[in-house]
């Protein structure tokens, strides 16, 4: 499905770009129409198709759950209602394994964290071309429709659980209790010189483990995502080749989806189960 | 691979999410969960309670069969001596009732020989008067026959 105008590696790098709106040099403002000039937009910029479809799919998750919601009644739930009492529980499950403190917030932030990148991540199957191919007869240039291979979205997600994780780390602990998190361990002494003495390096060691959580949390998500799409992309060019080569694309592009559909489970579930525990260890004083 | 406004966006975006799951979604649900929970704990209490409350009964329903058959077995009793009360004293009535329809007969009987005697009586004179007439061929006169009349006569 390789255009015929279009290089493999243009194929793959238009795959790769995001429909951006900014600034463009001259001042105006509008879509960028190339790579190189949504990377001039620099910050002040914003990927459109990475919003539309994070909000279009969260939107969806709240529409149906919502639903659900509203006519939720204690007797014998009806198809919907038990689909989600089904997750609701799985969620609940999972908060009250990992979650020992007591928040009313942490489970939504669950729920709503799994369901959004479940559904994120399920855009990845479907079929690489479809959407953007629909997009470029509609004259828009560029598509990405998995909002979780955008860096972007997964450090977003990520920023916001550090935000909350500092946000009930200084609420629950104190700036003191916090700080002499920060500063008190792995290296302790009961010498108060070397304690002091310690400081800095604990500082170090705590601070490189603070900041490594959010980074990690979103580059294990977009990695895999990117990794899956990137895939994708690759097994796509297969189908420009002769028609051994294209069939055997399909065989490929089916069994990578199959193994990708789990892929796709987990990431979701990962990256919930860290976001509370990260809540977790806010809220738990050592 | 362009780190920009989306970053901030989507964070937004996700806040609002979750609030919106915390206040519209999450509760709700988790309510009727509860609420469901409570339900069946309360059923499988009722139950078991309708299960001990029916053992009870069962207990009672026998205690009180025992005490029905007790009671029929002291009435059947009863009735049985009553009934042999009733039918001796039956036997006395009858056999006193008959005892005096016998009297009673035998008084008749009597009174209708006396009667019959004392007719007998009334007429002998007349037929032995009538007889001797009928053998002496002459009229006799009972004053003259007086005294052996009423010898014969009550002789009868």
């Amino acid at each position: 499905m390789a255009g015929d105008s279009l290089t493999q590696t243009e194929y793959i790098k238009h795959h790769l770009t995001n429909l951006t709106f900014g600034q463009h040099p001259d001042g105006t403002w509008g879509m960028a129409h190339s790579a190189a000039e949504a990377k001039s937009m620099g910050f002040m910029a914003i990927h459109v198709d990475t919003m539309f479809w994070s909000i279009s799919l969260g939107a969806l998750f709240l529409y149906f759950f919502h639903k659900a919601a509203r006519s939720v009644s204690a007797d014998t739930p009806s198809g919907l209602q038990n689909f989600v009492e089904w997750i609701i529980e799985f969620i609940d499950y999972s908060v009250r394994g990992s979650f020992t403190a007591k928040n009313d917030m942490v489970a939504p932030m669950a729920l709503t964290l799994f369901i959004w990148i479940l559904l994120m991540n399920v855009m990845d199957l479907v079929p690489v071309d479809w959407i953007p191919s629909l997009a470029q007869a509609m004259g828009i240039h560029f598509m990405r429709v998995v909002p979780s291979t955008d860096p972007n979205a997964t450090f977003g997600m990520s920023l916001a659980i550090f935000a909350l994780t500092l946000f009930y780390s200084f609420k629950m602990k104190g700036v003191g209790g916090f700080a002499s998190e920060l500063t008190m361990q792995p290296f302790q002494s009961d010498n108060i010189v070397v304690k002091i003495l310690f400081f800095p390096v604990n500082l170090f060691l705590e601070g490189v483990s603070l900041l490594s959580k959010p980074v990690s949390l979103a580059l294990r998500l977009f990695g895999n995502m990117y990794a899956g799409e990137m895939l994708f992309i690759l097994i796509a060019l297969m189908y420009g080749g002769n028609f051994l080569v294209a069939a055997f694309g399909g065989v490929l592009q089916w069994a990578w989806a199959v193994f990708h559909v789990l892929i796709v489970t987990l990431q979701a579930f990962i990256f919930m189960t860290l976001a509370i525990v990260y809540m977790d260890m806010a809220h738990s004083e050592h | 691979m362009n780190i920009n406004l989306t970053l901030i966006g989507q964070s937004i975006t996700f806040a609002i999410f979750v609030w919106f799951c915390m206040k519209f979604i999450w509760p709700p649900i988790v309510a009727a969960l509860d609420e469901r929970k409570q339900k069946i704990a309360d059923g499988l209490a009722a139950a078991e309670r309708g299960a001990r409350e029916q053992e009870l009964a069962q207990e009672k329903a026998i205690a009180v069969i025992k005490e029905a058959k007790e009671q029929a077995r002291t009435i059947i009793s009863q009735a049985e001596k009553r009934n042999a009360e009733i039918v001796d004293l039956a036997k006395d009535e009858a056999r006193e009732e008959a005892e005096r329809i016998i009297i009673a007969a035998k008084a008749e009987v009597e009174q209708e020989a006396n009667r019959a005697r004392e007719e007998l009586r009334g007429k002998v004179i007349d037929l032995a008067l009538a007889g001797a007439s009928k053998i002496l061929e002459r009229e006799v006169k009972i004053e003259d026959h007086n005294a052996s009349l009423e010898k014969l006569s009550a002789s009868l």
